[in-house]
């Protein structure tokens, strides 16, 4: 009972580190379309519609990895992170429309920037899969 | 829930490791069962209860009843 079935925990090990891997690629991909076009090659459009294409490749990517990852999942696991990601979605949504009218109403003085929503997503997402796994421990 | 879940993987000497191996989930999963912390589903539940010979009812006990 060990080397042979052992294999479903290899194979979830094998899938989380390709959604790495796809992650990093779409976080470089994504760099290089935003950097370069000002740094490297002065707005040439050609260029440039390579770098978003190459971007939106590596999204796509990521996407197939994430739905491969969380097949490789068992059903305690799922709900953890669908528990997490509804809660994100909801978090998002809620801090989306606050954030959008705070420039407007005078509270922040720089523009809202999507980023800042993602970066807050993340850090919700992970909290509340943090808070998943301490549930069930 | 409530389960005997914890004295059926005791008779055999089994790890929750090694009956989450068995059973393809993780070991967390498991244990989340035994404490009666999260509730398997009906496929996970005859997977268990075909693993150690038993009905679901015996193995599984249904506090609403």
């Amino acid at each position: 009972m060990n080397t042979e079935l052992n294999k479903p925990a290899t194979s979830l090990v094998n899938k989380t580190l390709n959604l790495a891997l796809w992650t990093g690629a779409w976080l470089l991909a994504t760099a290089l379309a935003v950097f370069g076009p000002q740094l490297a090659w002065d707005f040439q459009t050609s260029l440039t519609l390579a770098a978003v294409t190459l971007q939106l490749a590596a999204g796509g990517g990521m996407a197939l990895a994430c739905v491969q990852h969380l097949r490789g999942l068992d059903e305690l696991q799922r709900k953890i992170q669908l528990d997490a990601t509804g809660a994100t979605l909801i978090a998002g949504m809620v801090m989306a429309g606050s954030y959008q009218i705070l420039e407007e109403i005078r509270l922040i003085t720089f523009q809202p920037e999507i980023s800042h929503l993602m970066v807050a997503m993340a850090i919700t997402y992970m909290c509340m899969v943090f808070r998943g796994y301490r549930r069930y421990q | 829930m409530k389960n005997h879940l914890k004295v059926l993987r005791a008779q055999r000497d089994w790890t929750q490791a090694q009956l989450a191996t068995v059973l393809d989930v993780s070991r967390q999963t498991v244990n989340a069962i035994e404490k009666g912390k999260f509730d398997p589903s009906l496929p996970l539940a005859f997977k268990i209860a075909r693993l150690f010979d038993r009905s679901i009812e015996e193995v599984f006990l249904d506090e609403t009843t």
